[in-house]
């Protein structure tokens, strides 16, 4: 974060222009903005971070920020004790690996077959995908179709209503519509058919692309509650999205995660660990994932 | 807000039209009639199939479903109603006073974050831009992201913990002299907590595609610019903000599209009781009539509702940009 010092020369060399007095002014007030939207950013995490090693006491009093007040590892233990944590943790994962795993099937199946430019109906399956970004059902009528499809309290209630995301689905199809057309001709003349060109040529060489689709479903299922929320009844079943959800709203919501638990609830560090355990995972991969990210929306925005 | 970066799907639709391109696969272009392509092309369409049954299980029936908006719904019942009772349940909600109240919530709600959180990111993409130091731009980057991955239970979560009587903001508050202030309680704060938090989450991933669209000026732009004496600010006015104008006026449109559906997750899980004056949306107020207390079809007639503002609303934004600067995402 040592904004001001950084080289000028490379200043200069930028647009060929000659550094001006009002452009280093500028470029003072930009490092500043920038450094305070840095900060601005962080804080929250940081403070989450300081609670959840605090004491009850220290934080009622508001007083703790960036540092823990009264270091304690009572609050973690506590927490990792609690077996419905660890029950909905472990329900958070389940349902992220089947639900993405669809997910990546259809997504895969369907990107490809609109990445094949020639194939008759071709418009009018993109439509059809395309259609559902700007119109949908709406709340009341998926409702009532996951329930009487008897899809409650299964991971399929979290799994199939959302296994093909228009915007993953339509990256993907960029992807596809990138790859040299004479790969798939020379292995049509070598004698393979659609799925084994798919399965052998295509698939092999979409890794990095398919990798990069894991990681947006999985985030997106793995912070997932409101599918959860709405179709599961027993407090075994939640993702550890809603068990979080339950501490914030003092268990209120469907549900309840034990009236023993009651008075533990509104306490704040145990919200802050919950916190802290439920990002852990997201935060370590993080810095790793990210580039993907990055790259597969900008794949989406350049193709345009 | 929506994704950032969808695209513009429907533009390959209209290119790829029908069979028969002229040019240059002339060999090909003999008209493929439906029979020959199915007999060619039937493993393609066979992978379609799993897919094409999600869309019309999970998309289009739900949308056919919408018809319990005219129909006496039941629970446990025909899940497409009961019998036909016309507009009544429309006519319901147009003279329900609380519905007018989450509408004009809406409505606020939407042109807030709409006017707050679509320029942010043009902004930020234009400071990230002038940073010298790559390495500096690529931190700086990485961090404004970081929120955009988390759940929207943690932001709330997060949120109520800065926001409480013994949070970060509080202090501030206490720090200056004034009484702690129960944000979470008052009405009147609750606009500016949505909308702030929504702008935290948001405005680092919105970046993205707009700094992608800057490498795409050509630089010749700027040197021609700066031939003729433009000032850098100059540069940015005339050559930069043009370059990026097709981004801004697709994700405008994408914003503009998801305008009534506001932030439905996030406010169900900030909002209370006390701060529904200005917190309860249509989309709450419907989950509430609707799945908690059972009136679905008088829910299902305000989402539809809804869902068809949406659509007019994407469409009109869509039809004024293709006019008014050609670029549109159909």
């Amino acid at each position: 974060m040592t904004v001001e010092g950084k080289p000028l020369p490379v200043v200069r060399r930028r647009r060929g222009l000659k550094v001006t007095r009002g452009y280093r002014v500028f470029q003072a007030v930009n490092a500043v903005v920038l450094t305070v939207v840095v900060i601005v950013t962080l804080y929250p995490f940081v403070n989450v971070v300081a609670r959840s090693f605090s004491q009850e006491a220290y934080i009622r009093a508001g007083q703790v920020n960036l540092v823990p007040r009264g270091f304690n590892l009572s609050t973690y233990k506590l927490v990792m004790a609690d077996d419905m944590f660890w029950a909905n943790y472990r329900n958070t994962v389940f349902y992220t690996v089947v639900a993405t795993a669809v997910a990546i099937v259809l997504t895969t199946c369907y990107a490809y077959v609109l990445s094949k430019k020639q194939l008759r109906g071709r418009s009018a399956l993109v439509g059809i995908a395309v259609f559902t970004m700007f119109f949908s059902g709406g709340l009341i009528p998926n409702y009532i179709l996951v329930t009487s499809l008897g899809l409650k309290n299964s991971v399929w209630a979290i799994a199939l209503p959302n296994a093909i995301s228009v915007f993953n689905l339509l990256v993907m199809k960029a992807f596809f519509e990138s790859m040299p057309v004479e790969l798939e001709e020379a292995a049509a003349v070598d004698g393979l058919d659609t799925y084994r060109i798919l399965w052998r040529i295509v698939l092999p060489l979409s890794k990095a692309m398919i990798a990069t689709m894991v990681l947006f479903y999985a985030v997106a299922f793995w912070n997932s509650w409101f599918s959860a929320f709405l179709y599961m009844d027993q407090s075994d079943l939640f993702p550890v999205t809603v068990y979080l959800r339950n501490l914030i709203a003092g268990a209120t919501g469907a549900g309840s995660v034990g009236a023993a638990d009651a008075d533990l609830q509104t306490a704040a560090n145990i919200q802050a660990v919950t916190i802290v355990l439920t990002v852990v995972p997201i935060l370590l991969v993080y810095p790793f994932v990210q580039r993907y990210f990055v790259s597969g929306v900008m794949l989406g925005a350049v193709k345009g | 807000m929506s994704v950032p970066g969808t695209l513009d799907p429907p533009r390959s639709t209209a290119e790829a039209g029908p069979p028969a391109p002229p040019r240059p696969p002339v060999v090909r272009a003999k008209r493929l009639t439906w029979r020959r392509a199915l007999r060619r092309d039937w493993q393609l369409y066979s992978l379609a199939l799993l897919p094409l049954l999600f869309f019309a299980v999970f998309r289009y029936l739900p949308m056919i479903g919408n018809v319990i908006a005219f129909r006496k719904f039941q629970p446990g019942g025909n899940p497409l109603g009961e019998y036909w009772v016309g507009l009544r349940y429309v006519e319901m909600f147009l003279s329900d006073s609380t519905f007018w109240n989450v509408f004009t919530n809406t409505l606020v709600l939407g042109v807030l974050t709409l006017v707050v959180c679509f320029p942010l990111p043009i902004v930020l993409a234009l400071l990230f831009n002038e940073l010298s130091s790559r390495r500096l731009k690529r931190f700086v980057q990485s961090v404004s992201y970081l929120p955009h991955f988390l759940s929207v239970v943690i932001i709330a979560a997060m949120v109520m913990q800065l926001l409480s009587v013994d949070g970060t903001v509080n202090q501030l508050v206490r720090a200056f002299g004034g009484e702690p202030i129960p944000f979470l309680q008052q009405p009147e704060w609750f606009r500016t907590i949505y909308v702030s938090s929504e702008a935290w989450q948001t405005v680092g991933w919105g970046t993205i595609l707009y700094l992608a669209a800057l490498t795409t000026i050509d630089s010749d732009l700027y040197e021609a610019a700066r031939i003729d004496g433009a000032s850098r600010w100059r540069q940015t006015w005339h050559v930069t903000l043009p370059g990026i104008r097709p981004t801004m006026v697709t994700l405008l449109i994408l914003n503009i599209g998801t305008f009534m559906a506001v932030g439905f997750e996030k406010i169900l899980l900030l909002y209370n009781p006390l701060t529904y004056p200005t917190g309860d949306v249509i989309s709450t107020y419907l989950f509430r009539m609707g799945v908690l207390s059972n009136s679905f079809s008088y829910a299902a007639a305000i989402g539809l509702f809804e869902a068809v503002i949406g659509l007019t609303l994407v469409l009109t934004a869509n039809l004024i940009a293709r006019r008014a600067v050609g670029t549109s995402l159909w």
